[in-house]
């Protein structure tokens, strides 16, 4: 009994991937792994239609990512449902929208995969075409965007 | 390709090390509008002055090229130039430029005869040291050369310049910044040249060259277009030509990914003796 309830307090402590997951090496779960700082005030989160407007984003810019002849290679096999949910959870949280994120830092996250400076311009693209599919005001993208692009550095292989 | 190289590398690390420039070339993938248009010297930046950024739509990983042509007609003058620029890895930039100054009738009046066109080549070179436009901590930082050459000898002696070809030396810190959507740029240079050097180099009101302070100012409005305006400080080392600082304000639209037009509205101040030349500035920039 005590042993359950044990693994259980662990389960709880340390989600490192949830069910439809591939399991991934263990991570200290920690708010700093999101790379950023998120945005004070609801500003963001409103000029990002909340949860839903996220979700929409993250939805249509790795749907456009897989499908990608720059960088769709890049996410063959990939863990697409725990890419969709730490993403969504990383934006979310950065805008300040009511999420935790739990994912790995961007140093482990794109270990070995060999991006390159051009791939991140291109995922920005695809990124921009779906918050401006979702109607996020230009200068509230641009916001977003000077978040992650320090990230550059632990994100491309050098 | 590239990205399966990479991880071969990855994969064989413990034998060997795999630099950067071990990766095949890849073209193209730089961010709309971060390759700047070209400035009337050939260099990539804004219209009047260059920026820390590097021709070509080229990445760190790949070689790109860019050209353009140019059309600056004001009150009196007509003036024109085109050029092209190569970029290596987003850090080096060779480019040329060609410009012709056409005086129109203003050249019967200064006794060159009507329609006497002044014209000059520029080679250029440009590192960018460190930094980035939109990536790092440090913003964009470069320095770069440009040797200019008079192709009117005589007239521009005659003129009161003292060489007909010089170099300008200049370093310059750009930065976007993304959390504004303002891109900010200032260049210092070190130059000897009247009206860019068509009017040759040196003069009797000075006759060394002396440190010229340069700037842009843009906001982006969308992905494809950004507005701003721009200033040159310029010497004036002629007796009989009195030299203004410039200005212009402008609009650059990314027609695709590969075609930038830019228009904008000048201030050239006095030249060649006629003060007030205002007008329009015109360019169309293929990059790849």
């Amino acid at each position: 009994m005590q042993s359950i309830v044990i693994a259980l307090l662990f389960l709880q402590a340390v989600p490192y991937a949830v069910p439809g997951e591939d399991a991934v090496d263990p991570y200290t779960p920690s708010a700093a792994n999101a790379g950023a700082s998120p945005f004070a005030g609801e500003g963001m989160a409103k000029a990002f239609h909340g949860q839903d407007g996220i979700r929409r984003i993250i939805d249509r810019t790795l749907t456009a990512a897989y499908a990608d002849p720059v960088i769709g290679e890049i996410f063959e096999g990939h863990d697409k449902v725990r890419l969709s949910r730490t993403l969504f959870e990383q934006f979310c949280y950065l805008l300040d929208a009511g999420c935790a994120y739990s994912g790995r830092d961007m140093i482990a996250a794109h270990k070995d995969l060999g991006v390159q400076r051009g791939d991140m311009n291109r995922l920005v693209v695809l990124l921009q075409q779906a918050m401006r599919a979702e109607r996020v005001p230009f200068q509230a993208q641009n916001r977003l965007l000077s978040k992650l692009a320090p990230m550059n550095h632990d994100v491309v292989q050098k | 390709m590239a990205r399966r190289f990479a991880s071969a590398c990855v994969a064989a690390l413990a034998l060997l090390s795999c630099p950067a420039a071990a990766r095949p070339l890849r073209n193209g993938g730089k961010l709309l509008l971060t390759n700047g248009i070209s400035s009337l010297d050939g260099a990539a930046g804004g219209g009047l002055t260059p920026w820390a950024v590097i021709a070509g739509n080229e990445t760190s990983d790949g070689i790109g090229l860019s050209a353009h042509a140019t059309v600056v007609p004001v009150k009196d003058y007509d003036y024109a130039s085109a050029g092209a620029a190569l970029g290596f890895r987003d850090r080096i930039e060779l480019s040329y430029a060609h410009q012709r100054f056409d005086t129109n009738r203003i050249g019967a009046l200064l006794g060159l005869g009507a329609n006497y066109r002044f014209a000059q080549d520029i080679f250029g070179a440009k590192v960018r040291l460190a930094g980035d436009l939109v990536y790092d901590a440090l913003p964009a930082i470069a320095i770069g050369a440009q040797y200019k050459t008079s192709n009117n000898d005589a007239i521009v002696h005659a003129l009161g310049a003292k060489h007909a070809s010089g170099a300008d030396y200049y370093a310059t810190v750009s930065r976007l910044f993304l959390s504004r959507s303002i891109l900010l740029s200032a260049t210092a240079r070190l130059t000897k040249a009247n009206q860019m050097g068509l009017l040759g180099f040196g003069g009797d009101k000075q006759r060394a060259a002396t440190l010229q302070f340069e700037g842009s100012a843009a906001w982006q409005l969308s992905r494809r277009i950004a507005i701003g305006g721009e200033y040159r400080r310029k010497p004036d080392n002629l007796g009989i030509a009195r030299e203004d600082d410039w200005f212009d304000a402008f609009i650059a639209y990314a027609l695709t990914d590969n075609l930038t037009a830019t228009v904008a509205y000048t201030d050239l101040g006095s030249v060649a003796t006629v003060k007030g030349q205002r007008g329009a500035f015109v360019q169309l920039q293929a990059a790849f």
